[in-house]
């Protein structure tokens, strides 16, 4: 009954829904489903020699490596940077700030180069490194630096919006009873960063996984060492290979869908627990 | 208040997080401007200003303008039927909607390829009409909006949610049709929302480079945007070139980055004064 008045007092519930539905398949339903038409094409046998491929298994390595790598240093330094930015309070804080998005705005092709640059033996940084005799860019170092790059931003505004909402009386609890401050960071503000964290850092990871612009002028591309997956899938699909490229993509896709649905289940629980 | 200890300890975390920015995010900017510059303003202008970039810079900004409204028309759209109505699969369209975020850039690429290329199955329909999607302009747009498919429902969704339809549905009960309704009463509260999902997604679909290069066919001064120019001088050792180009892309980026804080202020101040 409420349902039915609802859907009628207000216009525009046809017109809406059948610009979203249009949107919706042309866009999103109808060329993922070629995902799945393709990809029985190939067969079982077809798909199991070309995703188990050695040289396939070892870009999923170098992929997950890195990715993974590259979320956990952003945890890091992402919560030291929302910490700092919601907490303190010093000249340049809102220029810091506003470049948190940097990564996100500045085209991945320029990152790319532009990270390789720096990084290279000749670069700024890659000179310094150089001379202690350790290469980054052409390494598996140097993705993680261009990941790390890419998902700074999911952790760092992931986090920020839930310690600027920290109520700071528990801190001054904690400070009363006598705990160090480490102390306080441990048991008072870490539980309570923990599911935003947790979402930052799937969403960081997903990002890293599928990324390619800003990784493939720093990876140096050596087959089985600096290979990422989605790179596969891109010289397949230069060779004209649909099948192969398909049945890679459809194993990235479900890692992703993994961790997207990791990250509703750690959200819903973290929503449940505020509820009660 | 605050203890010697402390200040101490927030003077490190305000210089690492600053160095950590300073490397990160502020170097590869020089890096660009420096690689840019490296051969004088003349070459930087040469570069520039050739035909090939006036070219891609064209399509580029045609991609994204194109781009950018069909997501707003789509977007609009989405965020009225979802919080005006009740109907059966909102919480999946709400879902697929998200999966962009999902997929990699190079994967969704690949997805139009499988659709609308010469051995995809949409391929004797488009033929029959003689119309051209993979390696031409209406490809590249399609893949764009992909990739930014949910940036302006996911702005737009919470505003609408948060402020109920008691408004439009008095509006409705006085006789007002859906535009007047939507002009006079909707639109104010979420033109800054609005304005703000536009620029990111003005940002994501100007520098995207995985998906535009898998169904761009990389032909110059035809189907060539600005990252992928930049890839193909940067390949052929133009490196001044590669980085001229680079640094208009960082340039807008920037442009881009300031904007988004100008309208993220506005942005909560509506926000404080309706909502919270």
């Amino acid at each position: 009954m409420k349902t039915r008045l609802k859907n009628k007092t207000i216009p525009g519930f046809g017109l809406s829904l059948g610009i979203t539905m249009a949107f919706v398949s042309m866009v999103v339903l109808i060329p993922m489903f070629s995902i799945v038409l393709q990809s029985s094409a190939l067969g079982w046998s077809g798909f199991w020699k070309t995703v188990f491929d050695a040289r396939v298994l070892a870009s999923y390595r170098v992929s997950f490596l890195c990715s993974f790598i590259a979320a956990s240093l952003n945890c890091f330094f992402g919560v030291m940077l929302a910490w700092v930015l919601s907490r303190y309070r010093f000249p340049g804080r809102r220029i810091i700030d506003g470049m948190i998005e940097l990564p996100f705005a500045l085209p991945t092709a320029v990152a790319g180069i532009a990270l390789t640059a720096l990084y290279s033996g000749k670069g700024w940084v890659g000179a310094f490194f150089a001379d202690l005799d350790i290469k980054i860019a052409y390494t598996p170092a140097g993705i993680t630096i261009a990941l790390t790059f890419i998902g700074l931003p999911f952790i760092v505004r992931a986090v920020q919006p839930v310690l600027e909402q920290l109520d700071p009386v528990y801190e001054e609890a904690g400070r009363m009873l006598g705990a160090s401050p480490a102390r306080i960071f441990r048991s008072v503000i870490l539980p309570e960063i923990v599911p935003a964290l947790l979402t930052g850092f799937g969403l960081a990871f997903a990002r890293a996984l599928g990324e390619y612009g800003s990784v493939i002028f720093i990876a140096g591309n050596m087959p089985f060492k600096t290979e990422i997956a989605p790179l596969i899938i891109m010289s397949k699909l230069e060779q004209f290979n649909y099948g192969e490229a398909t049945a890679v993509a459809l194993t990235m896709l479900m890692a992703s869908f993994v961790i997207m649905f990791c990250i509703n289940v750690v959200q819903s629980r973290a929503a449940r627990f505020v509820k009660e | 208040m605050r203890t010697k200890a402390n200040t101490w300890t927030a003077r490190a975390l305000i210089g690492a997080s600053v160095l950590f920015i300073l490397v990160m995010l502020a170097l590869p900017l020089a890096m660009i401007l420096s690689e840019a510059l490296h051969a004088g303003w003349s070459a930087y202008w040469k570069a520039i200003s050739d035909s090939y970039t006036l070219k891609a810079a064209h399509l580029t900004l045609t991609a994204t303008a194109a781009a950018v409204v069909l997501n707003a028309v789509f977007g609009l759209a989405a965020a009225w039927a979802i919080t005006r109505f009740e109907f059966p699969g909102k919480r999946l369209l709400t879902t697929i909607i998200d999966i962009p975020f999902a997929v990699s850039p190079v994967i969704a690429g690949l997805v139009f390829i499988l659709t609308f290329g010469r051995l995809g199955w949409m391929n004797p329909i488009l033929t029959a009409y003689d119309i051209k999607i993979v390696f031409a302009t209406p490809g590249i747009v399609i893949a764009t909006v992909f990739i930014t498919f949910p940036f302006v429902a996911r702005e737009i969704i919470p505003v609408l949610e948060a402020r109920g339809n008691d408004e439009e549905q008095a509006a409705a009960l006085m006789g007002a049709g859906f535009f007047t309704i939507f002009r006079k009463i909707t639109f104010p509260h979420i033109r800054w929302a609005l304005l703000y999902s536009v620029i990111l997604c003005t940002a994501r679909a100007m520098g995207e480079f995985g998906a535009v290069s898998v169904v761009s066919g990389h032909l110059r001064g035809k189907t060539n945007t600005l990252p992928l120019h930049v890839e193909i001088l940067y390949n052929e050792y133009q490196f001044t070139a590669a980085f001229a180009v680079a640094s208009l892309l960082a340039a807008a980026a920037i442009v881009i980055l300031v904007a988004r804080n100008i309208v993220e202020y506005m942005v909560k101040k509506e926000d404080g004064g309706h909502v919270r």
